[in-house]
């Protein structure tokens, strides 16, 4: 790319993932594992007004489609599939840097109701870098048929961000996941994730690498799951930051993860 | 545990309770990420016809795995 990111505004880095709106508009990411229907959410929400095209640079297809809600004009983004945004594959990457770098006003995490167990931990892991998130539970009636019964209060106040549970392909649930979009979107609620505490040696890692990477990167991603990726020894990351950000804030990056090393 | 097997010798239908997993960085992660963890309940549903890979049930997901991922989880089967 010969182009050089000077500016690090967030409009800029929203650029660089194709993400065309006109400044008012607000950006939505849906994340999820693989087959718990978020394309169907996706395609509920939009109306099939969806573009689909690749991810920059990326062989991973990637929908784009908007709806409005209350007068504001939501833009939705589709992220692939992943089970983790630990960046062990592309689809993985894709979906990290657009929740790291490209910020979305809101990040809907779509989840299967029927083994919510397995789909949690992707939850966490997108609570862990943003705070605006949305818990959809979706395939509740799929669920219903099998006996479940999901508290979703409980899991709200577990989690401390809104749940809404869905049954997309019924149209269930919509019009009150529509809902806490906006709310979260437009702060009207503040999510609370409640964070994942690690053994006291991780913690004191974090205690002691957090504020150099909040010296070097500020306030533009999440410090604490920058540190947390810094001593799992994540090197895209760095990578990653490198290509969306400032040279000089990156370099220094990469010197305090050889520091850690 | 002295009586863990890798996952790869259980045969079709047998269900196992994870005990350790024998690898290393990505693949460690990526088997962590699959819901992999110690005391994970796992039941093999079948295999492809040359015997591999092998497809798993890991927490309500049918997940198949190469003999070069499942012999690194090691199980204790259970009945």
């Amino acid at each position: 790319m010969g182009l050089t990111y000077q500016s690090t505004g967030r409009s800029t880095t929203r650029e660089i993932f194709n993400v065309h709106n006109a400044g008012s508009e607000l950006v939505i990411a849906l994340a999820g594992n693989p087959n718990t229907g978020k394309s169907t959410v996706f395609n509920a929400l939009t109306g099939l007004r969806q573009h689909t095209g690749n991810w920059p640079g990326k062989t991973v297809l990637r929908a784009e489609g908007s709806f409005i809600h209350g007068g504001r004009h939501y833009t939705l983004i589709d992220l692939p599939g992943t089970y983790s945004l630990h960046a062990n594959s592309v689809e993985e990457e894709v979906a990290r840097d657009f929740l790291c770098f490209a910020k979305p006003d809101a990040t809907v995490v779509v989840v299967d109701g029927t083994c919510l167990e397995r789909n949690l931990n992707l939850a966490l892991q997108v609570m862990e870098i943003t705070d605006n998130v949305i818990v959809c539970v979706n395939l509740i009636d799929e669920a219903r048929r099998k006996n479940m019964h999901i508290n979703i209060n409980k899991l709200s106040n577990a989690l401390g961000v809104p749940v809404v549970p869905t049954a997309a392909r019924g149209g269930e649930g919509l019009s009150e996941l529509m809902a806490a979009i906006s709310d979260v979107a437009l702060g009207r609620v503040v999510p609370k994730p409640v964070l994942v505490r690690y053994s006291d040696a991780v913690e004191k890692a974090i205690a002691q690498v957090e504020p150099k990477v909040r010296e070097i990167i500020g306030a533009h991603i999440n410090t604490r799951w920058v540190a947390l990726r810094l001593i799992d020894g994540d090197t895209k990351l760095v990578q990653a930051i490198q290509r969306y950000y400032n040279d000089q804030e990156s370099k220094q990056a990469e010197a305090a993860l050889e520091v850690l090393a | 545990m002295n009586n863990s097997t890798p996952l790869n010798r259980l045969g079709n239908g047998c269900c196992a309770l994870v005990t350790e997993l024998n690898a290393e960085g990505l693949t460690r992660r990526r088997l962590l990420d699959l819901g992999l963890v110690p005391g994970t309940k796992v039941e093999v549903i079948r295999r492809s016809p040359l015997g591999d890979p092998i497809a798993f049930n890991i927490r309500g997901a049918i997940i198949a795995f190469r003999k070069e991922e499942a012999e690194k989880v090691l199980v204790v089967q259970v009945s």
